[in-house]
Order: structure tokens, then sequence, then C-alpha cells
């Protein structure tokens, strides 16, 4: 491979992997990192992103997992609208199907009583399996027709950004499984009180003499979780975004590689199916399980 | 990874649809579920209940049938009884009648056979006396000797 290519090759991923942001970029950081640009923009590069700092916005990010949710969850309360006691329709008969399918999984590891723990559990199910499978997508649709449509403006299209799946940014990971955290932390005061969940933070395993031990312990097992759950998501969508995004390289190559490039993306996009479905399942069970620890008020 | 506004903005988006789930969602199609379920339970029990009815009613028409036809069987053994009653007593009757009319016939007779006997005892007298007129046309006043024949005639 010439320098060129390697080049091109690193353009293209790095292309893949930067949002679309609008933010804040300030005028004294423009000359550090060569912008023509500062106040309030969309960011021309990864670099300005990152100057951009807190105040900066993913449109992509926000765009795709508010359009997502809102046609998953408008079409459900569409059909929970129209939703009939006797012999269900089509759709009906879908809907009850998932719903009847985390009501039985919320039912097997949640043991308290929360009218609200069931319909969290819906709808990261559903949201998160909606993001997840933009990966399905071929890599260079939106993200090309994006540059084409922003060509017609007389933008350099190597220059707009456009990342499709949600899952593959941290923030949304993050987002997520912080306020899962928050909530498990309520219900945890609310149920154990605070009192209660204090002990539980320091008095255990060790009892009240290992109060530093326990402690570090138990803080770690509790900061563990949302941490946990918002990497093992963002890891597995980023991973499998960026597979895609090697496999597309490879339709550049001879006709050979592009061939087996073909093979490989199919492949890789059926074995997808499965990680997005599981990673979705996983986060609810996970979320669900979490706060059925929050309810229980012995160890 | 670059964390920014992002966050906050996800973190709003995911409140917003877990509550929107919650209030139009899940509580309209749980309910509806549940009803489902209610009327389910309801129409197995109906059946069920209709099932029992149904051996209950059977078993009903059976113990009927079974009345009826010993009711039956009562009845054309009374009427048989009666009938044969009717027959004997129509047999009683008729032998009393024969009997009777056997009696009368009898009285009848015997009234028949004094009256001819009493005829025939006049005629004799008569004929006695005409015979002894006869004889005696001479000698004998039939006025004189009148006790003598009716006492002769008796004696026949």
């Amino acid at each position: 491979m010439s320098t060129a290519e390697t080049l091109t090759s690193q353009c293209y991923i790095h292309h893949h992997l930067t949002h679309l942001a609008l933010g804040w970029l300030p005028a004294d950081k423009t000359e550090l990192i060569g912008s023509h640009h500062h106040g309030l923009v969309l960011a021309a590069n990864a670099d300005e992103i990152a100057n951009m700092g807190f105040w900066a916005i993913h449109l992509d990010t926000m765009f795709f997992s508010i359009l997502l949710g809102w046609l998953a969850f408008s079409f459900f309360r569409k059909v929970a609208e129209r939703a009939i006691v006797g012999v269900p329709s089509g759709a009906q008969n879908f809907v009850e199907w998932v719903l009847d399918f985390i009501d039985e999984n919320v039912r097997g590891s949640f043991t308290g009583r929360n009218p609200m723990v069931a319909p969290l559990a819906l709808t990261i199910f559903v949201w998160v399996f909606l993001m997840n499978a933009m990966d399905l997508l071929p890599v260079d649709l939106l993200p090309w027709l994006w540059g084409q449509f922003w060509s017609l403006f007389g933008a350099n299209p190597h220059h707009v950004f456009l990342r499709v799946v949600p899952t593959a940014d941290p923030n949304t990971t993050f987002a997520m499984a912080l306020m899962v955290f928050f909530t498990v932390l309520y219900y945890s005061f609310k149920v154990k009180g605070v009192g209660g969940f204090l002990g539980e933070l320091t008095l255990q395993p060790f009892g009240v003499w290992g109060l530093p031990a326990n402690i570090i312990l138990e803080g770690i097992s509790l900061l563990s979780k949302p941490i946990s759950l918002a990497l093992r998501l963002f890891g597995n969508m980023y991973a499998g975004e960026m597979i895609f995004i090697l496999i597309a390289l490879m339709y550049s190559g001879s006709t050979v590689l592009s061939v087996s490039a073909g093979g490989l993306q199919l492949v890789w996009a059926l074995f997808h199916i499965l990680i997005i479905t599981l990673q979705a399942f996983i986060f609810m069970v996970l979320t669900v399980v979490y706060l059925d620890m929050a309810h229980q008020t012995h160890h | 990874m670059n964390f920014n506004l992002t966050l906050i903005g996800q973190m709003i988006s995911f409140g917003v649809f877990v509550w929107f789930t919650m209030t139009y969602v899940w509580s309209p199609i749980m309910k509806a579920l549940q009803e489902r379920k209610a009327k389910i339970a309801e129409g197995l029990a109906a059946a069920e209940r209709g099932h029992q009815e149904k051996a209950l009613g059977e078993q009903r028409a059976l113990e009927t049938l079974k009345d009826a036809k010993a009711q039956a069987a009562e009845i054309l053994g009374q009427a048989n009884k009666r009938a044969s009653e009717i027959v004997e007593e129509a047999k009683t009757d008729a032998r009393g009648e024969g009997q009777r009319l056997i009696v009368s016939a009898q009285a009848e007779i015997e009234h028949e056979t004094n009256r001819a006997r009493e005829e025939l005892r006049q005629k004799v007298a008569t004929l006695v006396i005409a015979a002894a007129e006869k004889i005696l046309k001479k000698e004998i006043d039939a006025r004189a000797h009148q006790s003598i024949i009716d006492d002769f005639a008796r004696q026949i």
C-alpha cells in the first residue's frame, strides 16, 4: 500500500467516525488547529469537535435516536389507542407480543412492585434495538447521500459528516446508563431509606471494622454498574461499526478483495443481527436486575 | 470519545421516551390484555358451566323418561286389572240374570201348570157332572149333590 492509499483509508475511517456536531468554537482555538471559522458552527473535523468542549452537540446522534424513538413509540401509542379487548389485529398482535416478552422478563427478574420498571425495560429494549439496527444499513449509504445533499449547496462532501448509529456514540450509552443509575439511586434511597442504603454501602461485607474496605468494594460495585452498562453497549456497537467500515474499505481493492468483502459483509451483518438484539436485551435485563437490587430491603 | 451536550440531550430524550411509554403505551395495552384475560377466563368458566348443565339435563331427562315408563306400566296394569274386573262383573251379572230368568220361567211354568190343572179340574168336574147327569138323570138332583161332586173334583 502506498502512502497516498494509506492516507485515503485513514481519511475514510476518520470521516466515518466523525460526528455531525454543532457547537461553539472559541476564536482563540482556531489558530491552534488551523480552522477557518469560529463561533457557533458545524465542526469541519474531529479536532474542532474536541475543541468545542462540552458545549457541542452531535446532531446526527440526536436526530437518529429521536427519530427512531419517535417512530417506534408513536407506532406503539397508535396501537395502544386502538387496542381492543377482542381478537387483536396484526399490529396489535405484534405490539402485544413485544410487551408480553418484556413483561415476562421483568416478572422473571424483578421481585418488587413498581409500575415504572416494565415500561422502562420496554423503552430500553425497543429504543436500543432500533438504534443498534442502524448498523445494518450499508455504512456508506446515508453518509454518502448526506454528502451529496450538501454538495448541492457547494459544500465539500469530505467535510460533511454523519454517523447513523446513535449507540456507537458513548454519549447515548452513558446517557441511558446514567439515567438508569439515577433511578437505581432514587429507589435505593426510597426503599431502603438513607440509613439502610448507606449501611449497605459501608457495613458490608466486612462489618463495621472493615469500613474503609467496605466503602471501596461497595463503591466500586455501585459505580461499575452504569459504567459497564454504558461501555458494553458502546464497545459492541463501535466495534461492529468499525468492522463494517473495514469491510467497506476492502471494496476499493482488487476484484477478489471486493467479492470477498461482499461475502464478509453479509456474514458480519447476519452475525450482527444477533449482537444488536443481544445487546439491547442485556441492557434491558441488567437495568431490571439493578432496579431489583435497589428494591431489596435485606441483603 | 467526546462527552458533550449530546449526553444531556440523550438523557432528556431517554427520560421523555420512558415517560411516554409508561403513560401512553404500557398501561392501555396491559389493560386490554388483562381485560382479555378476564374475558377468556369468563368464557371458559361459562363453557364449563354449560357442560355441567348439559350433563345434568341429560340425567334429568333420563330420570323423567324412567318415571314416565314406570307410570305408563302402572296405568297399563291398572287398565288390565280394571278390564278383567269388568269382564268378571259382567260374567257375574249374566249368571245372576240367567238364574233369575230360570227362576221366573220355573215360576211361570208352575203357574201355568196350576192354571192348567185348575182348568182340567173344572173340566173334569163338568165332565163328571155331565156324565153323572147322564147316568143319574133321573135320580140325582145336581143341586142336592153339589158338595159331593166338589169333593170328588178336589181329589183329582
